[in-house]
């Protein structure tokens, strides 16, 4: 493996926990927005603030660590990227600030009508969001970016079918996890009717991604014969691992056991992320760029890997200890008490 | 250093399709109300965290429960400007390929190894914070001061790490360009490169005064409305002294940062002081306006700009005039926002003088009402300081983006219709700004907790 692909193998674990962590937050403002009114929500929304309010901040970080270990690792890929999908990601940009401010100003605020608007932003924003990072997605997939300065197309690089399919799935992604996390974070707190409601809620998205992924398949092969090529040859293992983990979860999710379908549910999305990789192996950007003519040179390459590794010797320690305070049996009464 | 090294490909860049002026406006209007907003925030998220560990401490250990008020009042506000910048620094990071796919196309694998570190840095403090805020009741009380220590540490090295990598668009280091091609790229040479310990220096000082005035103000007020128990005492006094002690210490950097600028950024020094025309034993203006290339209504201390700037009176001061038109940056916004900084700072530093007069006399603070009036102004003044420097440094630089290397007009993006970016951001943030400024005041208002042991009003439950 070269340097550069250790440096690219880094910024996709750095996409995979974002799209774990930060999508199953995303997803939690999926369901905060169809969660009903302000009596009938009200409980499924105190359950959403409990589990993400003291980690999303967290896992939000992973978004900036991706784009930062690309602009300095790939930095032609990073201009030619965020300059021909100006509208998706400014459109992204705002949802990301509606998102994260609204969330915390709801939490801090008490009039009843001051909530409506902050929740109402925060979950509208939380839908928006993975939408438009996934069109971004379809469109970097199928080669809709070309090098350069804003050289792509303003519009159809991110408005097409596989950017439409990639924003769906996105979305579809956020709010499956987040409705796999918090039945078990529902069980633990002991609230049966959250379980039943976010469990079924599992199924049906776990259900409708499926629908879709079989649906993409067509997509793909009509809208971009390059990816799907990859994703049948080289990739076809991680996509039928994905499908597998899928299905599992479904039966795991009947079954009850919510503590194996996170991890089952996990590597389902795992997979196919790492199915994206492989599929569009060795092209950054197709079918111009590949991975090594966009890569930095070796001593901002081995600078930035050292200063990461030193990095995740603080990092790796901390994150397990934030995750396993807020993951221990939820005291309810301490989290009442609770700050902010 | 001596005349602008003007490297060949640059020529070869401005011989390409220029971008509209009015989109290239756009794009820097943008990039400027973003950053300046994000700044503000940043700062508190820097400061904040020290002040409310340091009250948490001094609650502790004398068990004084006016210290643990404060100390969890400002986790609840320290919580939500968090989040606030957290997202509010995240569109710069998107807006650094949006708006400069040409700066970081090309400069992003000499300038990117900061930003990682910053990175980290920033996860450091969200992991932290989330711990510190969340499970404060959950740690045993010395556990929990413990962990503001990395969001304290972090905050600092996180500020240092970002202010390298605007440093280096001063000073770029790091990187030869054979060809219009960057190679031998040294990125620690880059982040290391001689601008950025003045300038890290001076904004992590600023974040410091930006916090301490900013919360001090709003005790003052209530001081001045009466409120003059031991929690608004406290909660004024703390961060004003510390905020006041500082003033100084920055208004000696600010002097290093200056004598920096004028050894090694002199064409941003002539705008700054308005000098248009190279000369030796160079007056220092105060005030002033530019028209036609000319400073009018200034008031004139002679030989006063050659002392500040080399500590000699007939030392020669470089002017506008050494470089051609088109690299010059404009006068009035440079030369208007130095002086709005240096007179804000200056307040400050006066204003805390009159604090640590009264101190010393009396142990109180000094008795006029017109003092808690100044010190309510006083956060606005250090906001204002910190925007005028941003300012300074960031205009001073135009028409480069890479100082010497990359105009900005050539490292704007091609897409049409930046203006409409903009226009859109100007709303969001409008909004943006509303509802924060509205839920602050709501939570600065919010009544005290009834019993000193109980802690901030449980929100309304629904039983489910």
């Amino acid at each position: 493996m070269t340097l550069a692909e250790v440096v690219l193998v880094v910024a996709w674990i750095g996409v995979t926990f974002y799209a774990l962590l930060g999508g199953a937050d995303f997803g939690a403002g999926f369901w905060d927005l169809f969660a009903g009114g302000d009596r009938r929500g009200w409980a499924q929304r105190e359950l959403i603030e409990h589990s993400i309010g003291p980690v999303w901040e967290a896992n939000h970080v992973w978004l900036i660590f991706v784009l930062v270990v690309l602009w300095t690792g790939f930095p032609p890929v990073f201009a030619a990227v965020m300059s021909t999908m100006i509208i998706p990601l400014t459109l992204a940009a705002f949802g990301v600030i509606m998102r994260g401010a609204a969330f915390a100003f709801r939490k801090v605020v008490d009039a009843l009508w001051l909530k409506r608007i902050f929740g109402a932003s925060f979950a509208a924003s939380s839908v928006l969001t993975p939408f438009f990072l996934g069109a971004v997605a379809g469109g970097v997939a199928t080669g809709r970016v070309p090098p350069g300065n804003a050289r792509g197309d303003l519009i159809t690089s991110w408005l097409n079918p596989t950017s439409l399919l990639g924003g769906t799935l996105a979305v579809g992604v956020c709010a499956y996890l987040a409705a796999v996390f918090l039945v078990r974070d529902a069980e633990r707190e002991g609230n049966q009717q959250l379980v039943e409601q976010f469990r079924v809620r599992a199924l049906g998205t776990g259900i409708a991604l499926g629908v879709i992924a079989l649906g993409g398949i067509f997509v793909l092969r009509a809208d971009a014969p390059r990816l799907f090529e990859g994703l049948t040859t080289r990739a076809l293992p991680l996509v039928v691992a994905s499908a597998v983990f899928g299905l599992v979860s479904l039966v795991l999710l009947v079954r009850r056991q919510f503590v194996a379908v996170r991890v089952t549910a996990a590597l389902a999305v795992v997979a196919i992320i790492w199915g994206w990789a492989a599929g569009q192996y060795p092209y950054m950007l197709e079918p111009d760029l590949t991975i090594e003519q966009a890569a930095a040179g070796r001593a901002t390459l081995s600078a930035m890997l050292i200063s990461l590794a030193v990095g995740s010797l603080l990092l790796v320690p901390s994150m397990t200890w934030l995750f396993v305070i807020f993951q221990r049996e939820h005291n309810q009464q301490a989290a009442d008490r609770s700050l902010v | 250093m001596g005349p602008l090294p003007i490297q060949p490909q640059v020529l070869a860049q401005a011989a390409q399709a220029a971008p509209n002026p009015a989109d290239l406006m756009a794009a820097r209007t943008q990039m400027a109300v973003s950053l300046g907003w994000h700044i503000i925030i940043a700062c508190f998220g820097v400061g904040f965290p020290l002040l409310a560990v340091f009250c948490e401490w001094r609650g502790y250990r004398t068990g004084d429960t006016a210290w643990g008020m404060l100390a969890r009042r400002w986790g609840r506000a320290m919580g939500v400007l968090f989040a606030v910048g957290a997202v509010s620094g995240t569109i710069l990071s998107f807006e650094l390929g949006i708006l400069w796919p040409g700066l970081m196309g090309t400069y992003g694998e000499v300038i990117g190894l900061p930003f990682a570190i910053e990175g980290i840095w920033f996860f450091t403090e969200a992991i932290f914070l989330g711990i510190y805020l969340y499970a404060w009741d959950r740690l045993p009380p010395k556990i929990h001061m413990l962990t503001a220590v990395p969001i304290v540490i972090a905050g600092l090295a996180g500020a240092f790490s970002v202010v390298a990598a605007n440093a280096w668009m001063n000073q770029p280091r790091g990187f030869d360009l054979v060809n219009g091609e960057v190679t031998n790229v040294d990125p620690w040479a880059a982040m290391f490169n001689p601008a950025t310990w003045p300038q890290a220096t001076h904004m992590i000082l600023a974040a410091y005064l930006v916090t301490g005035f900013g919360v001090a103000s709003v005790y003052a007020l209530a001081l001045l409305r009466g409120r003059n128990d031991r929690y608004h005492r406290l909660g004024f006094l703390v961060p004003f002294t510390f905020a006041a002690a500082l003033t100084p210490v920055q208004i000696g950097v600010g002097d290093w940062a200056a004598h920096f600028v004028a050894d090694n950024q002199p064409v941003k020094l002539a705008a700054m002081e308005g000098v248009y025309e190279t000369e030796r034993g160079a007056p220092l203006h105060l005030g002033g306006v530019d028209v036609d290339g000319e400073l009018r209504y200034s008031i004139e201390i002679p030989f006063g700009l050659s002392l500040l700037a080399h500590w000699d009176p007939n030392a020669e001061i470089m002017g506008l005039n050494e470089v051609p038109p088109g690299d010059r940056p404009p006068v009035n916004v440079v030369h208007l926002s130095f002086q709005t900084m240096v007179a804000a700072g200056t307040a400050l530093l006066l204003l805390g003088a009159w604090f640590g007069l009264a101190w010393w006399r009396r142990r109180d603070l000094p008795r006029s009402r017109w003092f808690l009036r100044a010190a309510t102004l006083s956060g606005v003044a250090a906001v204002v300081a910190l925007e005028a420097g941003w300012v300074t440094t960031e205009v001073g630089r135009q028409p480069w983006i890479v100082y010497g290397h990359l105009r900005t007009a050539d490292a704007v993006s091609a897409a049409p219709g930046l203006r409409l970016g903009l226009y859109a951001l100007l709303v969001v943030y409008t909004i943006l700004t509303a509802a924060t400024v509205y839920v602050l005041r709501l939570m600065a208002r919010a009544p005290l907790p009834v019993a000193p042991q109980e802690t901030e009003p449980v929100e309304p439950r629904v039983v489910s």
